[in-house]
C-alpha cells in the first residue's frame, strides 16, 4: 500500500471514531474494563504458578529428633535416614541453628526472640532433600517409621492445596474473562456497524467506481485496531502501578524464603505486551466481523 | 467497427423467480450511442446492471471490452468496473463533499495520484460546464447541475463505456437537453454510450440506434430509430 493511501485510511478511521464519539467511548471503556480484569487475574495466576513451582522444586522433608534422644542415637538416626531410597542429601540442623534460621527469616528483630535463646523450644532436626519432588511422600513415611523421630514435616500438602486453589481460580477466571472479552468484541462490532451504516452511500459509490474490497475494508480495520489498543492503555498503566505496589510491598515479606514473586520488569513487560495484543485482537476481530456483511454490495 | 459490448443469449432470473431477461443477443460497437427503451418492467435496468456486473447473468455470455464478464472472478470485478462509467437517475452524490471532492473521490478510491486527480477533475468539470461551481455542495445545485457532477464523476477515469439508467428521469425538459449535450460531447470523444430512457422527445430528436425491450426480449433494433411508444 502506498503511504498516501495508508494516511487516507487512518484519516478516515479517526474522523469516524470522532463522529461516533460516545459509542467509541463506550467500546473503548468496555475493552478497558475487560482488560483490567484480565490483567489483574493474570497477575495473580502467574504469581501463584510461580510460587507453586518454587515450593514444588524446593520440597524438603524435615525430620525432628525426639528431645529424649542421646547424641549417639541422634547420629544413628542420621545414618539411618541416609539409607532411605531416593534421599539425595541429609543435613543436620541443631536446635540452635534452627532458631537462628527462623529469626533470620522473620526479620532482624532479635529482641523478640532473645528470651527463647535461653529456653530454645525447637528440636534438633535433619533436613532431607529428595531426588525429585514426587518422592517426598515416600521418604517422609519411611522417616516417620524410624526410632527417635518425633515428627516429620514436608511441603507436599501445601503444594497440593495451592494447586487446588489455582485450578479453581483459573476456571472461574476463564469463564469471567471469556464473557467479558466477547462483550467487548460485540460492542466494537456494533460501533463499527454504526459507522458503516452512516457511510453506506459512500461504500456504494466506492464499489461503483471500482474500489477494491480491501480498500473499503481498511479504514474499519484500523478503526477496530485503534479502539482495541486505546482500550488497553489504562489496563497497562494499572499493571505497572498495581504490580509496583504488590511487588515492592508484599514481595518484600517473602525475602529470605525460598519463594519469590515474578520480577517487576518481567511481569510488567510481558503482561503489557499481552494486554495490548489482546486489545488489538479484540478490536480487529470485532471490526472485520461487522464489515464482512456489508461488503456484499 | 470493433465490438465494445456483446451479449450472447443472455438470460436473467431474479432469486424470486422473475425472468427479467429472456435470451438477449446484441452487439454494440466501439464509440456507438444506443438508447434502450421499453415499457416499465421490460428489463432495461436489469440490462444496464448486467453491463457493469452489478448482476451476473443466469445464462449466457456478456463480453465487454473483449472480456467475458459473466465468468469474471469477484476479485477482478473492481478493476473491470474502472472501465465502465455509470450514471443514475438519482445522481448518487455525497452531500457533505463539494463538487470537486465528489469527483475527486472516485479517483482517490482507486488510488490515482494527487497530481493526476487535480488535473483530471478540473478537466471533466470543464467538460460538463461546472468549472465555476467546484466549491459548491450538491445541496446548493439544481438537479441538472447535480447530474452533470455525477456524469463528470463517471467519466473522470476515462472509461471506454458510459452507461446511464434514465439519467434525465428526475429532470425537467430544458435541463434534460443540457445533459444530452454533455453525453454528445463524451460520445464524440470516442466513449461508447448506453442509455436507458423513457424520454420520447429526446429519442426522437437526437437520433441514435434504438433497442426496444419488452418482457426481457429485444423486440426492435433500429439505426436512427424512434421511441415508438405513446408517452
Ligand atoms: N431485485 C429484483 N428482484 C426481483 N425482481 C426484480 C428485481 N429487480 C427487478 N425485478 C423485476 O424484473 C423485471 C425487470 O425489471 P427492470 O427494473 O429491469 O425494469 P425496467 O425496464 O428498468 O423498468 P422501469 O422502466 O420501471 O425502470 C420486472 O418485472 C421487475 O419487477
Ligand atoms: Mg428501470
Amino acid at each position: 500500500m502506498k503511504p498516501r493511501t495508508l494516511r487516507r485510511h487512518i484519516n478516515e478511521s479517526v474522523k469516524s471514531l470522532g463522529r461516533n464519539g460516545w459509542m467509541t467511548f463506550a467500546s473503548v471503556g468496555a475493552v478497558a474494563v475487560s482488560l483490567i480484569l484480565v490483567g489483574m487475574f493474570l497477575m495473580v495466576m502467574f504469581n501463584l504458578n510461580k510460587i507453586a513451582g518454587d515450593i514444588e522444586s524446593d520440597v524438603e522433608v524435615r525430620v525432628y529428633v525426639s528431645q529424649s534422644a542421646t547424641q549417639a542415637q541422634t547420629r544413628q538416626l542420621g545414618s539411618d535416614l541416609k539409607q532411605i531410597r531416593n534421599v539425595q542429601s541429609v543435613t543436620y540442623e541443631s536446635k540452635k541453628q534452627g532458631l537462628n534460621n527462623l529469626m533470620k527469616s522473620l526479620g532482624n528483630d532479635k529482641s523478640t526472640f532473645s528470651d527463647l535463646k535461653n529456653e530454645n523450644p525447637l528440636p534438633n532436626a535433619y533436613i532431607l532433600k529428595t531426588d525429585n519432588p514426587q518422592q517426598t511422600t515416600y521418604v517422609a513415611n519411611k522417616a516417620q517409621s524410624l526410632a527417635y523421630v518425633s515428627d516429620v514435616r514436608y511441603g507436599k500438602g501445601t503444594v497440593e492445596k495451592l494447586f487446588h486453589v489455582i485450578n479453581i481460580a483459573r476456571n472461574v477466571g476463564i469463564v469471567l474473562i471469556v464473557g467479558l472479552l466477547f462483550t467487548s468484541i460485540f460492542l466494537i462490532a456494533n460501533t463499527i456497524k454504526l459507522t458503516i451504516v452512516a457511510r453506506r452511500r459512500e461504500i456504494e459509490i466506492m464499489k461503483l467506481v471500482g474500489a477494491t474490497n480491501s480498500f473499503v475494508r481498511w479504514p474499519y480495520f484500523i478503526e477496530g485496531l485503534i479502539m482495541g489498543v486505546l482500550g488497553s492503555v489504562i489496563p497497562v498503566l494499572m499493571v505497572f502501578i498495581v504490580y509496583h505496589f504488590v511487588y515492592y510491598n508484599l514481595g518484600a515479606s517473602f525475602s529470605g524464603m525460598f519463594i519469590s514473586l515474578i520480577p517487576y520488569q518481567t511481569m510488567t513487560t510481558n503482561l503489557s505486551l499481552l494486554l495490548v495484543g489482546i486489545g488489538a485482537a479484540i478490536g480487529v476481530w470485532g471490526s472485520l466481523n461487522s464489515v464482512r456483511k456489508f461488503l456484499k454490495i | 467497427m470493433e465490438d465494445m459490448i456483446v451479449m450472447d443469449n443472455v438470460w436473467k432470473a431474479y432469486p424470486n423467480g422473475v425472468m427479467a431477461l429472456n435470451g438477449i443477443d446484441l452487439s454494440v460497437g466501439e464509440g456507438e450511442f444506443i438508447y434502450i427503451v421499453g415499457p416499465s418492467g421490460a428489463g432495461k435496468s436489469t440490462f444496464i446492471k448486467m453491463i457493469f456486473r452489478e448482476l451476473k447473468p443466469t445464462r449466457g455470455k456478456i463480453i465487454v471490452d473483449h472480456k467475458n464478464i459473466a465468468t469474471l472472478r469477484d476479485r477482478q470485478v473492481p478493476y473491470f468496473r474502472r472501465k465502465i462509467g455509470v450514471v443514475f437517475q438519482d445522481f448518487r452524490l455525497l452531500p457533505k463533499l463539494t463538487v470537486y471532492e465528489n469527483v475527486a473521490f472516485a479517483l482517490e478510491v482507486i488510488e490515482e495520484s494527487p497530481r493526476v486527480i487535480k488535473r483530471r477533475v478540473m478537466e471533466v468539470l470543464d467538460l460538463v460546464g461546472l468549472k465555476h461551481k467546484v466549491n459548491s455542495f450538491p445541496g446548493q445545485l439544481s438537479g441538472g447541475e447535480q447530474q452533470r457532477v455525477s456524469i463528470a464523476r463517471s467519466i473522470c477515469n476515462r472509461p471506454p463505456v458510459l452507461i446511464a439508467d434514465e439519467p434525465t428521469g428526475n429532470l425537467d425538459p430544458d435541463t434534460s437537453w443540457q445533459i444530452m449535450d454533455v453525453f454528445k460531447r463524451i460520445n464524440e470523444q470516442g466513449t461508447t454510450v448506453v442509455m436507458a430512457t423513457h424520454n420520447r422527445e429526446i429519442v426522437n430528436t437526437i437520433k441514435h440506434r434504438v433497442v426496444a425491450l419488452e418482457d426481457g426480449m429485444i423486440v426492435r433494433d433500429e439505426e436512427e430509430g424512434a421511441y415508438g411508444y405513446e408517452a
